[in-house]
C-alpha cells in the first residue's frame, strides 16, 4: 500500500496538464460548467477531447476509451478541475454509451459509439416520469409495435437539457401484463427531431431552465431502436444507474470549490478580520474538508477494486450519498461566506458581455443559485434514501 | 498508487485472527478483564511468537521490516476482538521512541527486550491538568550530576500496572506549554521515588496515576535531545493516533455487522425489526461511517512519512472522523439492539464503552478539528481570473 505517483504517473500529469493548458479554449476559462450555456459552450472540450481520443477515458479501449488506470483517471479529473474545464455531459458519456456498448447489436455501436465520442450528438435520459419518480419500475409511458416500428405515448420529466438534445434513451413499457413491474419495460433509443416529441421547460427555484418535460405522443421509432432484448430494459436501466453513480461524487471539483470557498473566505470581513480567521467558520470549512478527504479516499479504494475487476457495485451508492452532500455543503457555505450579496438576483453575467453594473464581489453571484440548484444532487440518480435502500439489499442482506 | 497489502501483511492478519478467534473469545476477554491481573502475559509471548511486535521494526533494529501499516492490520484486528494488551504502548510508542531517536545502546538494551515479549512498557505523558497540549506539563526533571531527578504526575497511564518500564515526558527548561525545554526518559517503573495508584478503566483495560518523587535517572535515560523532544513526542502520539484509528475501525465494523446481525433475529410486532426502513437506513449509516473510517485510517497511515505539516493535518483528519464516526456507530449499535444493547452480558455495549474512550485517547473531536484548522486558517489570495 502506498499514495506514490510512479515518474509515468508524474509524467502523464505533465502531459495532461499540457494538453489542457495548450488546448481549453480561452473564450471558455474562468466561465465554468452552468446550465445556461449554449450548446456550443457546452461541447467545445468534448469535441476537442474527442479528437485526441480522450472524451471517453471509462469506456473499453476497443469503444475508444483510453485504457487509464485508476490512478489515471483520478489524475486527469484533478487537472481538469484545476481548470474548471466544461466537461463532456453525462448522458452519453457515462450513460447511453456503457448501455449501447454493453447490450447493444453492431450496427446500433456503429452508429451511434462515434456521435458520442466526438461530441456531436446531444443525448437525453427519459427516465423519471410524473408518477414514477423513486418508484421508477412504476413507469407508464408505452411502446407498442405496430409493424417494423414502435409507437411511443407518455410523459416524461426531469429531461436535463433536453431543449439541446439530438437523441434520446426512453425506458417504456412494452408488456403492461407483464407478472412484475420491472418486467416488461424496454430500453427504447429516439431522434429527438421525431413527429410527436414535445419538449417543455421547466423552470427551477435557481431561476434557470435546466430541466424539460417531454411529451411523446404517437411517435414512431424503428424497431432497430430497441436496445438488446424486449422487456429486460429494467437490467440495462440498473446497469446505466451504477455506471452513473460511480462517478458522481465529483471528489476533484468539490476540493476546488473549497479552495474558492478559502478564496472567499479570505476576502470577506468579519470583526475586522477575514472570515477565514472566524473560529466557528474555520471549523465549518474544516469539516468539510475532513468529510471531502474520507470520500476522496473512499472512491480511490473503490476505483483500485474496480480496477481488480469488479465494476461499479453498490459501494458506489456511498460515493452518490456522500459525493452529493458534500456538494450540497459547499454551496450552502458558499452561500453563507457572502453574507448580504447572495441577494441580489441576476440573470444574465457581466462576463458575457451584458452591461449591467455589477453589483456585489462577481463570486457573489451566482452563490445562492448555485445552492438552490444544488439541492437537486440528494434527488437525482436514485435520491439519497433509495441508494440507502440498495445498500441494504446488497450489502447489509436485510 | 496502491492499496494492496502485501504478502506478509496478510499472512499477519490471517494468523492474528485466527488465534484471536480461538483463545480471545468475548467471555474470555471478559474473565480475563475482570482477573486481578486484567491481561495476559502469556497471550503476549505469544504475540512476540507470531512476529507482532517484530513487525513494525526495521530489521536492522531486529524487525521484520515492516512499519505503520503492519500496526495497523495488527491494531485492527485487535479492535475486532477487542483486545486489551498493551500493544500501542510498548510497540508504537516506546518502540516509536527508540526507534527513531533511540541511541545504539537504547535499542540494544529496550528493543531487543520489547521485540522479545520480554519488556512492557507505558507512555506516561498525560498529565491531571495538561488535557491534550503535549507541551502543557509540570512534570520536571532537572539536571542533576550527570542525570536528572523527576518530580510530578502522570495521568491516566495506559497499561502502566503491567509495565516494567516507562516513558515519561517531562519539563527540562522553560515554562509550561514552552515548546522548547521538553525531553523524553525512559524510567524504570520500580525506582525509587516512583508510587503508582493502579485502577481498572471502564473499557476493560487497566491505568495507574504514577507519582515522581525526586527520581533519579541516569544520563542515559534521556532519549533524543535534551530540551527539544517536543516535535519527537508529536510524531510518536500522531503515529499511535493512528494506530489507534485503527482499533476504532476494527471495532466499528464489528458493531456494525453484530447490530444487522441482531436485527435479523430480533422480532418486534410479528417481524424481524431489521425490515423497518426506519432501522435500515441508520445501519446503511453505521456502514458508510465505517467505510469512511478505514478510507481515513489507510490515508492517515500513509502520510505518516512525509512532511511534519501534512502528517498532522492527515493525522488530525481521520482522528476527527473518526472520533464521529466511532460515537456515532457505536451510539446507534446500542440504540437499535435496544433494551439488550444496555446489558453488561452483551459484546456490543464493551464495543460501545471501547470506542466511546477512543475519542479522547491522544486527543479528541474538538482537539483535532483545532489542530486541523490552525493549519489552514492562513488567508489565500483570491485566484486570478
Amino acid at each position: 500500500m502506498n499514495l506514490e505517483f510512479t515518474p509515468e504517473e508524474i509524467e502523464f500529469r505533465k502531459e495532461v496538464r499540457a494538453f489542457i493548458e495548450e488546448n481549453y479554449p480561452q473564450h471558455l476559462r474562468g466561465v465554468g460548467a452552468r446550465e445556461d450555456l449554449s450548446k456550443e459552450y457546452m461541447l467545445a472540450w468534448h469535441q476537442i477531447l474527442g479528437k485526441k481520443g480522450w472524451s471517453v477515458p471509462a469506456w473499453p479501449e476497443k469503444y475508444g476509451g483510453t485504457g487509464w488506470t485508476p490512478t489515471q483517471k483520478y489524475i486527469w479529473s484533478e487537472e481538469n478541475a484545476r481548470m474548471d474545464t466544461i466537461m463532456p455531459l453525462p448522458f452519453g458519456v457515462s450513460m447511453v454509451g456503457p448501455v449501447i456498448y454493453t447490450f447493444g447489436s453492431e450496427e446500433m455501436k456503429a452508429k451511434h459509439l462515434p456521435g458520442i465520442r466526438d461530441g456531436s450528438v446531444w443525448w437525453c435520459q427519459g427516465y423519471s416520469e410524473p408518477g414514477a419518480g423513486s418508484d421508477l419500475a412504476s413507469l407508464k409511458t408505452t411502446a407498442v409495435r405496430d409493424g417494423d416500428h414502435y409507437v411511443i405515448n407518455g410523459q416524461k420529466t426531469w429531461t436535463t437539457l433536453a431543449q439541446h438534445a439530438d437523441w434520446g434513451f426512453f425506458l417504456c413499457r412494452t408488456d403492461p401484463n407483464a407478472a412484475k413491474p420491472q418486467e416488461g419495460i424496454s430500453f427504447i433509443l429516439a431522434d429527438m427531431n421525431t413527429p410527436g416529441i414535445e419538449v417543455k421547460p421547466i423552470k427551477t427555484i435557481d431561476g434557470g431552465h435546466e430541466v424539460n418535460e417531454t411529451w411523446l405522443t404517437d411517435v414512431r421509432v424503428p424497431v432497430e431502436n430497441l436496445v438488446g432484448k424486449e422487456n429486460e430494459g429494467w437490467t440495462y436501466a440498473k446497469f446505466l444507474l451504477a455506471h452513473e453513480r460511480s462517478g458522481i461524487a465529483g471528489v476533484a471539483r468539490s476540493k476546488r470549490g473549497v479552495e474558492k470557498l478559502r478564496q472567499i473566505a479570505s476576502t470577506e470581513v468579519l470583526d475586522g478580520k477575514p472570515l477565514i480567521k472566524d473560529d466557528d467558520f474555520i471549523r465549518k470549512i474544516g469539516q468539510l474538508e475532513i468529510d471531502l478527504t474520507a470520500l476522496e479516499f473512499t472512491e480511490l479504494r473503490t476505483l483500485a477494486s474496480e480496477a481488480a475487476g469488479k465494476g461499479p457495485g453498490p459501494e458506489s451508492s456511498i460515493l452518490k450519498v456522500k459525493g452529493t452532500e458534500i456538494q450540497q455543503r459547499l454551496t450552502e457555505l458558499t452561500l453563507e461566506a457572502v453574507g448580504h450579496y447572495g441577494h441580489p438576483y441576476f440573470r444574465g453575467f457581466p462576463e458575457d458581455g451584458s452591461n449591467e453594473f455589477p453589483i456585489g464581489p462577481d463570486y457573489a453571484h451566482q452563490a445562492a443559485p448555485t445552492y438552490f440548484n444544488m439541492r437537486k444532487t440528494s434527488i437525482y440518480g436514485g435520491s439519497n434514501e433509495i441508494q440507502r435502500n440498495i445498500i441494504t439489499k446488497m450489502i447489509l442482506g436485510l | 498508487m496502491d492499496f494492496n497489502f502485501s504478502e506478509e501483511q496478510t499472512m499477519i492478519r490471517d494468523s492474528l485472527a485466527r488465534l484471536l478467534r480461538d483463545q480471545y473469545e468475548f467471555e474470555t476477554r471478559r474473565k480475563v478483564s475482570e482477573s486481578e491481573s486484567g491481561w495476559r502475559p502469556e497471550m503476549w509471548q505469544q504475540f512476540a511468537e507470531l512476529g507482532l511486535l517484530a513487525a513494525p521494526f526495521s530489521e536492522e533494529d531486529g524487525g521484520l521490516g515492516g512499519g505503520a501499516l503492519d500496526s495497523m492490520v495488527i491494531m485492527e484486528e485487535f479492535g475486532k476482538a477487542l483486545v486489551v494488551e498493551p500493544y500501542i504502548p510498548t510497540i508504537v510508542c516506546a518502540g516509536g521512541f527508540l526507534k527513531h531517536a533511540g541511541s545504539p545502546a537504547q535499542k540494544e538494551e529496550h528493543l531487543t527486550a520489547i521485540i522479545g515479549g520480554e519488556r512492557v512498557f507505558a507512555f506516561a505523558y498525560a498529565e491531571p491538568r495538561g488535557r491534550y497540549d503535549l507541551a502543557d506539563l509540570e512534570t520536571t526533571a532537572k539536571k542533576d550530576g550527570d542525570g536528572y531527578v523527576i518530580n510530578g504526575h502522570k495521568a491516566v497511564v495506559i497499561g502502566a500496572p503491567w509495565a516494567s518500564h516507562l516513558i515519561v515526558t517531562a519539563r527540562t527548561s522553560g515554562d509550561r506549554r514552552d515548546k522548547d525545554g521538553i525531553s523524553v526518559f525512559i524510567v524504570e517503573k520500580d525506582a525509587k521515588g516512583i508510587t503508582t495508584r493502579d485502577y481498572p478503566t471502564v473499557d476493560g483495560r487497566r491505568a495507574s496515576e504514577v507519582y515522581f518523587e525526586n527520581v533519579s535517572v541516569p544520563a542515559d535515560a534521556l532519549i533524543g535531545e535534551e530540551g527539544k523532544a517536543l516535535p519527537l513526542i508529536e510524531r510518536v502520539v500522531d503515529e499511535a493516533t493512528v494506530a489507534v484509528c485503527a482499533e476504532a475501525m476494527g471495532a466499528m465494523g464489528v458493531a456494525h455487522q453484530m447490530t444487522v446481525e441482531y436485527s435479523k433475529q430480533r422480532k418486534q410486532f410479528g417481524v424481524a425489526i431489521g425490515k423497518f426502513q426506519v432501522l435500515q437506513h441508520r445501519m446503511v449509516d453505521m456502514f458508510m461511517e465505517h467505510e469512511q473510517s478505514i478510507s481515513m485510517t489507510y490515508m492517515a497511515t500513509l502520510k505518516l512519512d512525509e512532511d511534519e505539516e501534512t502528517r498532522k493535518k492527515a493525522v488530525s483528519a481521520a482522528k476527527v472522523r473518526i472520533g464521529q464516526g466511532g460515537r456515532f456507530v457505536g451510539q446507534e449499535a446500542v440504540q437499535i439492539h435496544g433494551g439488550m444493547g444496555m446489558t453488561d452480558e452483551l459484546a456490543v455495549g464493551h464495543y460501545f464503552k471501547r470506542l466511546t474512550m477512543i475519542d479522547s485517547e491522544f486527543g479528541n473531536v474538538d482537539h483535532h478539528m483545532r489542530r486541523y484548522t490552525a493549519l489552514t486558517a492562513e488567508p489565500v489570495k483570491m485566484a486570478a481570473e
